[in-house]
């Protein structure tokens, strides 16, 4: 076993970390966020020239032909900057479906343009009562002569509104809650038929509700078999779930460094609040969450990417997100608390950490969502 | 013992609700049941309403105008207004500022805000925290220099609620850098109207503006707005801080919470399909949050009904540090009820105008925010840590 990075993913940290600390500043992010299309083409640009936009890409598709630790780097050095570029929705889900399951043509067609940044993309696949169940399909694709029509609605899609393509999962047979009859497709964004409405998230990302009327499709636009994507679509997940983990860490280590610094500084009955024992406790055990995490989120981004055995690699990445959803709770709730009246304020880049740390633990279904897998898994073990 | 309400209880009950039903405003209970925006103009409304009725100040004796209503009356009602989505009747002058002037301040002071206090006119706001104290409030800053018939004030007051609609303002200011921290300070009622006063908003985490920086610049107030003697002023804060055991319980506010939260989950969709309240790892969650308020309820129920005769004991701190909890959990259930639609930021959709779409149901527009916002329950008031402080300390003489 090792559990050293690389010696150039170690680089590749270095210089991200750099980067984020530098570049993208927290007054940055506050007017990148504030901006018309919600994040920042320039430092999509410089992402695409540190190679950050394919690393998961074979090389002969502009990728530098890395696996799912890359992506546990890059992600973690964007939690600590709460990066908010559409890198989950257009990189780890779109760019890891195409290329584990796009034809030899979408490949080529697609996965260089996302490397160098020319395309994004997002996935519209939950719909508005999907909750969490990935097998939750109303939208439909009917065969028409050589294509199919897509007809429906997808909600709260990551970055839909800024993507120029959209990966669609729709059903060509079987009911609402089949697990078999799903499909999925590439659609162009601005295709006849495609309306999108968008709107910032909570944690200040984007997303879009995205509806689908009468929208043609030809036979290229199928990515994998038809009928068969739930397997695809649960593996894409969890590559995004193992994204996510990476991401909560480094939310959590600087939401923890901006605490430990405040509890040193901030002084009441004449001594710093960090001389009080039940805080140092609690910061103790703050950062005890947030290792636990991080040994989650390696092993879910080892997990994420094997292939062999779907239900082992399903049960770990839920027990991943079960523990580093409750650690990015009790650290961005402990963070605010231990932050005073300061912690509740819009001014201190705490509350954005703790607001996107509560969004990671939704996104892709919460801590409960996913004991509820492990706690099934128990029954057949 | 006898945990039924007596029949006379009952009737008062079923009074009460009748009031409401005939009286509460459509457009303002439409508000509060979906936690929209409150404008000051509802709360105003609603207190007005009250005061006609002679019930605008449920917790204050006769003699001041007050309902004279024994403890247990005051709880139901709460619980009336509360499920009935009434807006909270607003403290700082109520329940706040209103038991200072009774107890230590001026036949003149009384004579003059107490009846404004009641009928909605003077909107209150609470002048303690500054950047430099909030937990330890005895090292306040802001001073108060005797000159002549006048006090000048000069300084900084923080995380002020409301501040921004505020007529006036109570505030601990110092008057004397001797001895003790607590001994210098002084309970002053200034003018929001004064020269010299600037109010600056604090944008909160949620995005909205309910908190304020309030600046003294050479303010001027008259030293007939003193409550009491100078330099006492700690005594009559810490007087306010007892007196108000069980109004920090919110036991009313949550039980109708409650409601609101299994609401949501009948409506919302489990992963399979099914109502999510048929999910048991959520209703468990639920469940548990519903036993430790029937607790919460109990334990406020008797330490009303034994009074104010007791000296005070944990009681103040129990109710505060469980009432907030209690408070969080349940709009952090609200949001996780929501799922994936907790996620979008639709401010303007808290604007009962708001005629534009939606994502999923209208109770996930303020579900994150809630959630993000009532963080704050366990900061302020004296924060949790404090309060279990005061238990440890001053209760078990740890
Ligand atoms: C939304 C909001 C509204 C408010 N409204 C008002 C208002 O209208 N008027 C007003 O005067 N004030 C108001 N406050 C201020 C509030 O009372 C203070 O925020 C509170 O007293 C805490 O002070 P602080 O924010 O300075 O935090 P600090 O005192 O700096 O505390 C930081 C952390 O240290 C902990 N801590 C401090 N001392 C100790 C100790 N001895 N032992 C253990 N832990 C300790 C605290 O619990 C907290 O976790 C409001 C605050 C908020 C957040």
């Amino acid at each position: 076993m090792d559990f050293n990075l690389s010696e150039e993913q170690q680089q590749l940290q270095d210089m991200l970390r750099r980067y984020v600390a530098k570049d993208y500043t927290f007054d940055k992010r506050r007017q990148i966020v504030a901006s018309e299309v919600g994040y920042s083409p320039e430092a999509w640009k410089t992402f695409a020239e540190m190679g950050l936009l394919g690393v998961t890409f074979p090389e002969e598709f502009g990728g530098l032909g890395g696996n799912a630790f890359d992506t546990l780097v890059v992600m973690e050095a964007f939690g600590r900057g709460l990066v908010v570029e559409p890198y989950l929705a257009t990189v780890v889900l779109c760019g890891g479906l195409i290329r584990d399951a796009g034809s030899q043509a979408q490949k080529e067609a697609l996965l260089p343009a996302i490397a160098g940044g020319e395309l994004l993309m997002a996935f519209a696949h939950y719909e508005v009562d999907s909750r969490y169940a990935l097998s939750k399909v109303a939208t439909t694709a009917e065969k028409r002569g050589d294509g199919y029509v897509l007809n429906g609605a997808k909600s709260v899609v990551l970055h839909g509104e800024q993507a120029g393509k959209l990966i669609v999962s729709a059903r060509t047979s079987g009911g609402e809650r089949d697990a078999d009859g799903i499909s999925l497709f590439l659609v162009d964004a601005d295709a006849a038929g495609v309306s999108r409405r968008g709107y910032r998230t909570q944690d200040e990302q984007r997303a879009a509700e995205i509806k689908l009327q009468n929208v043609q499709v030809g036979a290229d636009a199928l990515i994998g078999e038809e009928g068969k994507a739930l397997p695809l679509i649960e593996r894409a997940i969890d590559l995004g779930i193992a994204a996510l983990c990476a991401e909560a860490v480094g939310a959590m280590d600087a939401a923890n460094e901006q605490t430990l610094e405040y509890l040193k500084t901030r002084k009441q009955f004449g001594q710093p609040i960090g001389k009080f024992q039940v805080l140092q406790h609690r910061m103790a055990d703050m950062v005890i969450a947030a290792e636990q995490a991080r040994s989650m989120a390696i092993l879910a981004a080892a997990k994420a990417q094997q292939t062999d055995d779907p239900a082992e690699r399903r049960h770990k990445v839920s027990a991943a997100k079960v523990l580093v959803g409750q650690s990015a709770r009790a650290v961005g709730q402990g963070a605010v608390q231990l932050h005073g009246g300061m912690g509740v304020t819009d001014e201190m880049p705490i509350s954005h950490y703790f607001k996107r740390l509560t969004m990671i633990n939704i996104l892709f279904g919460d801590a409960d969502h996913h004991l509820s897998k492990v706690s099934d898994a128990l029954l057949s073990a | 013992m006898d945990l039924n309400y007596t029949p006379e209880q009952e009737a008062f009950r079923k009074e009460v609700r009748e009031f409401i039903r005939a009286e509460l405003p459509e457009d303002i209970a439409y508000k509060v049941k979906n936690r929209l925006r409150l404008s000051k103009d509802d709360t105003v409304r609603w207190q007005k309403i009250l005061y006609k009725r002679g019930w605008g100040a449920p917790m204050w004796p006769k003699e001041f105008g007050g309902t004279g209503w024994d403890a247990i009356q005051q709880h139901i009602f709460d619980e009336e207004c509360t499920a009935a989505g009434a807006p909270r009747q607003l403290d700082f002058g109520l329940r706040m500022v209103a038991p200072v002037i009774m107890a230590f301040g001026s036949r003149e002071q009384q004579d003059y805000f107490l009846p404004r206090i009641l009928s909605g006119e003077h909107w209150w706001c609470q002048g303690y925290s500054e950047p430099g104290s909030g937990s330890d409030l005895a090292s306040l800053k802001t001073r108060a220099v005797r000159d002549g018939d006048n006090y000048i004030v000069n300084g900084q007051k923080t995380w002020n609620t409301l501040g921004h609609h505020a007529d006036w303002i109570f505030c601990l200011v110092r008057t004397s850098t001797e001895g003790r921290p607590q001994q210098g300070i002084s309970f002053l009622l200034i003018d929001m109207k004064s020269p010299g006063i600037t109010v600056r908003p604090i944008i909160m985490l949620d995005g909205e503006h309910e908190i304020n920086d309030i600046f003294f610049d050479n303010v001027q107030v008259p030293v007939e707005n003193l409550v009491g003697e100078e330099n006492k002023g700690w005594t009559y804060a810490k007087f306010l801080l007892g007196h108000e055991r069980t109004g920090q319980a919110n036991v009313g506010a949550w039980k109708a919470l409650l409601r609101r939260v299994k609401e949501i989950a009948r409506t919302e969709k489990g992963d399979d399909g099914r109502p999510l309240i048929e999910n048991t790892r959520f209703r468990d969650r639920l469940a548990q949050v519903e036993v430790e308020l029937l607790a919460l309820e109990m334990t406020c129920l008797r330490v009303l009904s034994t009074g104010h005769k007791k000296a005070p004991g944990p009681e103040a701190s129990l109710l505060k540090i469980k009432g907030s909890e209690i408070g969080q959990a349940l709009y952090e259930l609200a949001m996780q009820a929501c799922g994936h639609t907790a996620l979008p930021y639709l401010p303007e959709a808290l604007d009962p105008t708001y005629s534009g779409e939606l994502v999923g149901a209208l109770h996930a527009v303020p579900a994150a925010m809630d959630y993000f916002n009532t963080r704050k329950f366990s900061i302020y008031g004296g924060s949790n840590e404090i309060q279990r402080n005061i238990i440890s300390q001053m209760v078990l003489g740890l």
